[in-house]
């Protein structure tokens, strides 16, 4: 089903554009956003508001690597595996989450909780190796750092909580960034409550 | 800080002393990313100068005289570019801001939408008065969320602030922008196909000419800039073309923004004049080779510009002398190669990328892609053949200039160049059937299940 708000949100980004057909990757994006993956319903919704074919729309879905017509894994687990972040381990860290998460990439686990996918390129260079979660960057992300990251994300951690800002480096001259994570919610034996998420 | 005696600057005398950082000033600012603390530290003043001091035609002039070339990669004069929207057009004429990072070895573009996205938006506002534009759009790589989002949050803080929308500052010129997210495609950063991408169809590449600046977006004149080159124009409209090309060398002016990743103790992101020796880059800036190792190569700009091996250190970072070298100064991601790196399981890797981006639009890149990787996997497996290397060139060879875009021209580059410098490192995997450095060195091939 396509909520009316949904498409109404549809409607009001497509009045942004000088041709509503400009619409089509914003529209997607919504609708992915909302159902969690691009359904039938979902094409012919979009195809409707940006006046094209269901089929053009499909025809679209399938260029872009961010837009899926299956179900996905709650999280997706996103390992860089271009050049700078393979000269600097990437392979050990993605191995190391295989191996945790029982799975290998491209796949979910079994739960649904987890998707691990290999990427290219995310422009994350510098600190490399590169994982993205949610959007949000862990960066200098070695096998340590991965498994960190998962005793992070098990405890229901936010990645919202994850900072990964830049920072001024040598003596001022450049950027480069830093993560750090937040606490991770107690699990509750210390008797803190925190709001759980995932 | 909004000083006037642009006009007494010679290059006798550096203006702003050595090191200036016109793109990246105040990013270390906190909270630089809100409008008030930018505008605390003289942002939109060179808007409110542009507007009053210039005419459009004037300030392409002055963005000429600058010397700035664009950042994305191509090097091309970006006042030139603009000159040559036709003065008259039945359609309207649009800028589109090249945010679809994602050259392998480049991270500068994210850095400034995620840490001062005014400074973009500033410089856009900019190039769309000069340009006669009035709707532009940003096109955020769709993965780069946290970019996209400071982004658009600085463009609706502008449009509050009377930066955008009609009548800007009083000028009585107009303009809107439309933050644009992409969805997971690298094709989408080479122009043309940015623009197919923005009109809602799948991003394939435009035969070129007609060049977009003439046949571009809906058919309309189009400008289509990359972020670090329209986030330099506030600096250039503040201090003046000349202060500007106080730096840097002959016919490559300023400073750039250089992305310095791989095997050095201290990557990241400086910004520093164009010419100054890549030992410079890497020794000083980047704190040298990790471990104390020596350079093995170098890929001065991206994946897909030629490696370089350590004779090219004193090679100055402008774009002639990086041609002059056979390489190019692309998108300005420099990647250190170690001397314990195996060539060409690094090559492996970049000719991956290529494969999984090639957008298969052209057979030449769609088929070449895949059978250079197949290739390529066989070699560094330790099970190639002699006859390997020569059919690596030939395939590169059928690539090179036969198709759309330069995406297949650059899968060309990394294999190219690194048989060039390191035929012997080849050889070696193919008659000892392991690498000749690195943990596949030690490795007892044929033994072990590719584990794929």
């Amino acid at each position: 089903m396509i909520s009316d708000a949904l498409k109404a949100r549809m409607r009001e980004v497509t009045a942004r554009y000088p041709q509503a057909r400009s619409a089509m990757l914003p529209c997607l994006h919504l609708a992915q956003d909302e159902i969690g993956y691009i359904t039938p319903e979902a094409l012919v919704a979009v195809a409707e508001v940006v006046g094209a074919k269901p089929d053009e729309v499909e025809s679209v879905v399938t260029f872009y690597s961010m837009f899926h017509q299956q179900p996905q894994g709650k999280r997706t687990i996103k390992v860089c595996t271009s050049v700078s972040c393979y000269l600097m381990g990437c392979d050990e860290t993605l191995a190391t989450l295989e191996r945790r998460l029982g799975i290998r990439r491209g796949e979910s686990t079994p739960d649904g909780r987890y998707k691990l996918e290999a990427v290219e390129c995310l422009a994350a260079c510098g600190m490399a190796p590169a994982i993205q979660v949610d959007g949000e960057f862990v960066e200098q992300a070695t096998p340590e750092v991965a498994e960190k990251l998962m005793a992070y994300l098990d405890a229901g951690g936010d990645m919202a909580q994850v900072r990964n800002e830049w920072r001024q480096i040598s003596d001022g001259a450049g950027m480069a960034t830093v993560t750090e994570f937040g606490a991770p919610p107690t699990s509750g034996d210390d008797g803190s409550s925190t709001r759980k998420v995932g | 800080m909004a000083d006037s005696n642009e006009t007494g600057a010679t290059n006798a005398t550096l203006p702003l002393g050595p090191s200036p950082r016109f793109v990246t000033a105040h990013f270390d600012v906190p909270g630089i990313d809100q409008i008030e603390v930018y505008r605390a530290h003289g942002g939109y003043e060179a808007l409110a100068k542009a507007l009053k001091t210039f005419e459009p035609d004037a300030l392409v002039t002055e963005v000429k005289n600058s010397g700035l070339r664009g950042r994305g990669g191509a090097g091309f004069s970006t006042g030139m570019k603009w000159s040559f929207l036709p003065a008259q057009s039945a359609k309207p004429r649009y800028l589109c801001v090249n945010g679809d990072e994602s050259e392998p070895g480049t991270f500068k573009d994210r850095m400034i939408m995620e840490v001062s996205p005014h400074t973009l938006i500033e410089g856009v506002i900019i190039a769309s008065y000069a340009t006669k534009v009035h709707q532009a759009f940003i096109y955020v790589r769709g993965e780069l969320l946290r970019a996209g989002a400071q982004v658009e949050r600085a463009v609706r803080e502008a449009y509050t602030a009377g930066f955008l929308g009609k009548n800007i500052l009083g000028s009585g010129f107009d303009l809107d922008i439309v933050v644009h997210h992409g969805a997971g495609a690298y094709i989408c950063g080479e122009e043309s196909a940015l623009l197919e991408s923005l009109e809602g169809k799948r991003g394939y590449p435009r035969l070129k000419p007609p060049f977009p600046a003439v046949v571009g977006l809906y058919g309309g004149p189009t400008v289509i800039n990359n972020v670090e080159t329209i986030a330099t124009l506030p600096a250039i409209a503040r201090y003046g073309a000349e202060t500007y090309a106080a730096y840097g060398t002959e016919k490559s002016k300023g400073t750039r923004v250089y992305c310095l990743s791989g095997h050095v103790n201290r990557p990241g992101n400086y910004e520093a004049p164009l010419g100054i020796p890549m030992r410079t880059l890497i020794e000083e800036y980047g704190g040298g080779v990790r471990g104390g190792r020596a350079v093995k190569a170098i890929i001065p700009g991206g994946s897909s510009t030629p490696m370089l091996g350590p004779d090219a250190l004193d090679i100055a970072l402008d774009y002639e002398a990086v041609a002059a070298a056979g390489s190019m100064l692309g998108s300005g991601g420099m990647i250190v190669l170690d001397d314990q790196t195996c060539v060409v399981g690094a090559t492996l890797r970049m000719s991956e990328f290529y494969r999984d981006e090639s957008c298969g639009k052209c057979t030449p890149c769609r088929e070449g892609t895949f059978w250079l990787v197949q290739l390529l996997e066989r070699l560094e497996e330790g099970e190639g053949r002699e006859s390997d290397i020569d059919l690596l060139l030939d395939i590169c060879d059928n690539m090179f200039g036969k198709v759309f875009c330069p995406l297949g021209d650059a899968a060309t580059m990394p294999i190219v160049s690194s048989i060039k410098l390191f035929r012997d490192e080849y050889i070696h995997h193919i008659r000892e059937h392991a690498c000749l450095v690195g943990p596949g060195a030690h490795r007892a091939h044929g033994a072990v299940a590719h584990a794929g």
